[in-house]
């Protein structure tokens, strides 16, 4: 609580947190991981598969940084490519032909930015996850739960509900990168991560989330459990929802409609 | 310093607006200078040439004098002329960028909507404006290209949009980000009503409207030597710490890797646009 922006950017990049696969082996049982994009390689930075929440099948996609610095850089520290992208769509289409809820787990600082994940078209595959996303026919829930990175988060956040842990962040750019490009100097990172409204509060009143979640005993026994029940029940909700493909337009259509004016009119 | 420097907006959103009053000033200027084959074109030879010198090189274009170069004479009907961003987040110098921007472009906002005939077919036509903050993606640019796939979509009407971008607006945050996904669930319903969509991206475009509408459309053109990328190379450069190979980012290399239809010069577009409106119903 009471912790500054850029206090909270460097809370939601802590190596220390619990990671995506922290999430998937604590909150499911018996996950089987699935791996490859059936067109090019499989993208270690992103984790999916299928498990169980409560005894129901779900299908699970996390981005993975890594603990240690062997495994961090083997997962590109959690910055995917777009194999990881056409990953995970691949995998949400699997779980909407097969009736099965997807859960996201999001914490990226952004999508790889290197010159084979342009060559293999990285804004395409991002750009097909939004369009697919928008309209798959089962419930999506994403958590972001350390850094929300901008286009390499939304990837994964076309959700009908999306969460932030308390001290995650989300954002369309990273403070350093805002300071640069505005102020020339990355030192003003302080001022641009207030600036850019990007902690789970503002995401919240912006209502860009539906809910933020305590981190009050992060890592233990009792907050997955807690994350698990959350989870369980909202899934529940969003299966009997008969308009749910049209309640998810509806969600991201409104956002930012009024933050704008009519001049003239 | 020649003279193209200055009219040629740097890729940095800030730059827009200082670029654009510059273009205003230049107008009477007799040449400038082509930064491909270094001759001095004289400006009139290059409007009568939809900014194109002999060379081939594409200098970048008012979104207003490529509709002019477009569309039919008179058949524009501009939609959504009035929505345009106020500073919901209160980011440091943003209202301030935005009144000197629209009173040195005479633009709202980066994206130039309406409905408008090319080649007698009738359809749905958005322009970004590379001298508003480098046609980056706010909430109302968002709001605007959203609001044309949904009329569309309801009118039965195919779309045909150029890009060029810097990306989402950061000034607007979180709020821009969301536009990605917002135009992207547009798109797919006026495709999934099995309507067509045809993007012709422009240099640069880049960012958050590679990742969302540019790489949408069913169809995807590109001008001779755009810039098309997600990252800036900047930005790689600096993360992979390598030079970028020959070419990096270019149309002709994005369309070698499979991402591009067919690069098409400005000489070429009108009458290829108006021959697949028509293959795909439109009037005859």
């Amino acid at each position: 609580m009471n912790q500054t922006p850029y206090n909270r950017v460097k809370l939601a990049r802590d190596n220390k947190r619990p990671t995506g696969l922290d999430y998937i082996r604590n909150i499911f049982k018996g996950f089987i991981e699935l791996h490859g994009d059936r067109r090019f390689g499989d993208d270690p930075a992103i984790v999916g598969g299928i498990a169980r929440l409560e005894g129901s099948p779900v299908t699970v996609i996390a981005i993975e940084k890594g603990h240690t610095a062997k495994e961090r850089a083997r997962r590109n520290f959690g910055a995917p490519g777009p194999e990881g992208y056409r990953k995970a769509l691949r995998l949400m289409k699997q779980a909407e032909k097969f009736g099965r809820p997807v859960i996201c787990l999001i914490d990226t600082s952004g999508a790889c930015c290197d010159v084979g994940a342009e060559e293999r078209g990285q804004g395409q595959a991002i750009a097909e996850n939004l369009t697919e996303l928008s309209t798959l026919c089962v419930p999506i829930v994403s958590i972001l739960i350390g850094e929300g990175g901008s286009g390499g988060a939304l990837a994964l956040a076309v959700a009908d509900r999306v969460w932030m842990l308390e001290n995650a962040i989300y954002s369309v750019i990273s403070p350093e990168g805002c300071a640069s490009i505005l102020w020339k100097d990355a030192a003003y990172a302080e001022t641009a991560a207030a600036s850019l409204k990007l902690t789970a509060e503002d995401a919240m009143s912006l209502g860009v989330i539906e809910q933020i979640l305590s981190e009050n005993d992060i890592g233990k026994k009792e907050f997955y459990t807690r994350i698990r029940s959350l989870l369980a029940e909202e899934i529940q909700a969003l299966g009997r929802d008969p308009d749910l493909v049209g309640k998810r337009y509806d969600r991201f259509r409104r956002i930012g409609a009024d933050v704008m004016e009519s001049r003239f009119s | 310093m020649a003279l193209i420097h200055f009219l040629k907006p740097k890729n940095k959103l800030e730059e827009g607006g200082r670029s654009a009053a510059l273009v205003h000033q230049d107008e009477g200027e007799p040449e400038k200078n082509c930064p491909n084959c270094h001759k001095d074109i004289p400006l009139s030879r290059l409007w009568a040439n939809h900014m194109v010198c002999a060379c081939g090189y594409h200098f970048r274009m008012k979104a207003r004098q490529r509709l002019h170069m477009i569309a039919d004479k008179n058949s524009f009907h501009e939609l959504y002329s009035d929505i345009c961003s106020l500073d919901p987040l209160r980011f440091p110098g943003y209202q301030d960028k935005l009144e000197t921007v629209r009173s040195v472009s005479n633009e709202n906002e980066a994206v130039l909507c309406g409905t408008a005939s090319i080649g007698r077919q009738r359809c749905c036509i958005f322009i970004m404006e590379p001298y508003f903050m480098m046609g980056s993606m706010g909430a109302a640019v968002g709001e605007k290209i959203t609001a044309l796939f949904e009329y569309a979509a309801r009118q039965r009407m195919p779309v045909i949009g150029f890009t060029v971008s810097g990306g989402a607006r950061m000034q607007e945050g979180l709020l821009s980000l969301m536009q990605m996904a917002k135009t992207s669930a547009a798109v797919k319903r006026h495709s999934d009503a099995g309507l067509l969509y045809i993007a012709v991206l422009t240099d640069p475009t880049t960012g958050g409207v590679t990742a969302s509408f540019a790489m949408e459309a069913d169809i995807i053109l590109a001008e001779p030597e755009a810039t098309v990328g997600f990252a800036g190379k900047r930005v790689i450069e600096q993360t992979t710490k390598k030079a970028l190979p020959k070419g990096f980012q270019k149309a002709e290399s994005v369309l070698e890797h499979g991402f591009i239809d067919e690069i098409v010069p400005r000489s070429s577009q009108k009458k290829l646009l108006a021959e697949l409106l028509r293959i795909h119903g439109g009037t005859s």
